[in-house]
């Protein structure tokens, strides 16, 4: 089991998960390095590192800003593995790569998942691979015991979530909303109805994610699944901050608490 | 079925039903290439058009009102041109020009917009989106949606915007509203990148044109058979005037739909099959477009197919002076064709194509769109090298109006250089 099995195992008695996602190079692959530290000290449970790529088709406009920010600064998927590296020395905390497969497909799928095991990576989260296409990146992971989650969305008919989900290793990552990343103002009122959907048919722990940005979301998400995904927000406040700082730290902390308010 | 049988079987109607080939699979692959690299909100999406598709392909009602709008309203068959003066100009092959330059809205593009918007209203989707560069594909979606009254939004890159004003007021004129895209570099790709994230958005209700052979299953295969249409024609065109096929069918590639068209229905018949990409300023200097020729797989805007991308898998920023060639993928399935060698890749120059541009102009009356002058580039090359008896067909995808304008400007730019 790998330590996001075990972190979802550790939390299964009371509180929920918070997974945080950053863009991996904005500002630069440093600043990620110490943000991943501090979101971690701050409360999130798992944290996302965003791989950037040219064509990012699933992220609304703060995430693309910020992959432009870090693709301009020169990060590649080399040094998120680097970073990932570097995070290791200094915590435990789960690490999940979220990347387009391009990027990985170019570093070659056997190499790329000796490396990331290597490295310290957990889990990834090929964000435009159905598991249909995903068979041989499939067995590399699992030969080196890396997680792969595939992502449920609204439009995911039952027979498609069985076969999604029995697939999926770590957690499942349920897609809130039909739609791009980033921030909205309200929780799809069918969001419940699909996560009760995605719970009858598998064991696996769920969290939820897209348009989920504030304490009161991650209450609501909660209440439902195993663990909430901040990311737009997260990567609007690294954007102004510029690196690690006090807003940052309160505003994990406010979400976490909200994992707890169960 | 021999693909003559075939012809003979089908020639009545405007779509391919059966035939040798078999690629792609259920899922959509051509052999390492194609499938489906999309978001899961779009899979169910996908699902439902190749089914929709796979239905109304085998339905003799769709079959008929397809082929009844590509007669009555985009002007098909659309002809085959003995290309004289041409022919005594290089003083080789017997050359032929399909004119879809004379479709409706000035190029093949119509095909596939009026196709995908018949499939659309059978879905009961109650809205139309779709991308475009140059702006052709724009204005064939545009004019498909007003024939029918469904409200179409056209995403477009800021930089073509203000290089195709013309075409955006087409699209404008036609009830079309024009997205302007400023993400990425402003072009093609990003209009595409844009287009899915409204689609993933609004699924439920929308139906996205894509423009060419490429994006996620079904769409290579749909795209394909929609423009197959012009391989068909040609065959039976070129056969009524020379008794036979012809050695060799050149086409200009972007994204590879009017050169899958007519590729298509001549596949594994012993026609050489050429497709002509953007060489650009040269494909070593960089500043191209020539994915099949200069590029490697890798996945981009759903399938697995050539593109332009450096060593860390993030896509390259293409050139060619022809807007509807600027694009850093191509169609799987020529990707497919490349491998498997049923076809030919060669690539011609900016400069190789405005000539050509010029050349067919004063020889034949004909002015071509840049994108279909690379075509005739690569054919001033191939036509001295061949026999007087044999034939070459040139596709001549799109006329060459939308262009005038920026060749003058460069022409004015070469002038004061000189």
């Amino acid at each position: 089991m790998t330590r996001i099995g075990k972190k979802f195992q550790e939390l299964a008695g009371g509180e929920r998960a918070l997974v945080c996602f950053l863009t991996a190079g904005d500002p630069s692959l440093a600043a990620s390095e110490e943000l991943v530290l501090q979101v971690a000290a701050a409360g999130a449970d798992l944290i996302e590192l965003g791989v950037p790529f040219s064509d990012p088709i699933a992220d609304g406009p703060s995430i693309q800003a910020a992959s432009i920010r870090a693709l301009e600064r020169g990060t590649t998927l080399a040094g998120v593995l680097q970073l990932v590296r570097a995070v290791r020395r200094r915590s435990q905390v789960p690490l999940i790569l979220m990347s387009y497969y391009n990027p990985i497909l170019r570093y070659g799928l056997e190499r790329f998942a000796a490396d990331a095991a290597a490295a310290g990576v957990d889990g990834v989260i090929p964000s435009d691979v159905p598991p249909e296409e995903a068979d041989e990146w499939l067995t590399h992971a699992r030969r080196h015991g890396l997680d792969t989650i595939f992502l449920l969305a609204p439009t995911s008919t039952d027979e498609r979530i069985a076969r999604v989900a029995e697939k999926a290793s770590g957690f499942v990552y349920c897609v809130s909303r039909t739609g791009v990343t980033g921030a909205q103002a309200t929780l799809p009122d069918d969001l419940q109805a699909l996560i009760g959907r995605i719970r009858a048919r598998t064991s696996k722990p769920i969290a939820v994610g897209f348009g989920i940005s504030t304490p009161e979301q991650v209450r609501q998400v909660t209440r439902w699944a195993d663990g909430a995904v901040g990311g737009s927000a997260l990567v609007i406040a690294i954007a102004r901050a510029g690196g690690p700082a006090p807003e940052i730290e309160s505003l994990v902390r406010s979400l976490k608490a909200a994992t707890r308010a169960a | 079925m021999r693909r003559d049988d075939f012809e003979d079987a089908e020639r009545s109607t405007a779509l391919n039903t059966s035939i040798d080939y078999r690629a792609p699979d259920a899922l959509g692959h051509f052999g390492p290439f194609g499938g489906r690299y999309v978001p899961e909100t779009l899979i169910p999406a996908m699902d439902e058009l190749a089914a929709a598709w796979e239905a109304a392909r085998h339905d003799p009602e769709f079959q008929r009102e397809f082929a009844e709008y590509l007669r009555e309203y985009v002007g098909r068959p659309t002809l085959l041109t003995y290309a004289g003066r041409l022919t005594e100009h290089c003083g080789g092959a017997r050359i032929y020009l399909k004119r879809e330059d004379l479709c409706h809205t000035g190029s093949h593009k119509l095909n596939n917009a009026l196709g995908q918007v018949l499939l659309a209203r059978r879905l009961g989707k109650e809205r139309i989106i779709a991308e475009t560069g140059a702006g052709q594909h724009g204005v064939a979606t545009a004019t498909a949606c007003a024939l029918f009254g469904i409200p179409c939004e056209v995403y477009m890159g800021e930089e073509d915007v203000e290089r195709q004003a013309l075409n955006v007021f087409r699209m404008r004129l036609l009830g079309t509203r024009v997205v302007p895209v400023s993400s990425g570099s402003k072009t093609l790709k990003d209009a595409i990148n844009e287009a899915l994230r409204d689609w993933v958005t609004n699924v439920r209700t929308t139906h996205y044109v894509i423009g060419s052979v490429i994006g996620p299953h079904p769409y290579p295969a749909l795209v394909r058979e929609l423009q197959s249409v012009i391989g068909r024609e040609t065959m039976e065109q070129v056969r009524a005037k020379e008794g036979r096929l012809p050695d060799a069918i050149v086409a200009c590639v972007g994204g590879g739909s009017n050169s899958m068209g007519i590729f298509f229905p001549f596949l594994d018949t012993g026609v050489r099959l050429i497709g002509v990409e953007a060489a650009g300023r040269g494909v070593h200097s960089g500043a191209h477009s020539a994915t099949l020729v200069a590029g490697s797989p890798g996945v981009l805007h759903g399938t697995r197919t050539y593109l332009l991308q450096d060593g860390d898998g993030q896509v390259l920023a293409t050139h060619s002076v022809s807007a509807g060639l600027d694009y850093p993928g191509v169609g799987p399935e020529h990707s497919f064709f490349k491998e498997q060698a049923k076809a030919e890749y060669v690539a011609a120059t900016d400069e190789e194509a405005l000539a050509a541009f010029e050349t067919l102009s004063r020889l034949e009356g004909i002015i071509p769109a840049l994108e279909s002058a690379h075509a005739v580039a690569y054919a001033l090359k191939l036509a001295p090298q061949m026999g007087k008896d044999q034939v070459l067909v040139i596709n001549l995808s799109g006329r060459g109006d939308k262009d005038v304008e920026q060749v003058a400007r460069l022409q004015a730019a070469r002038e004061v250089q000189s």
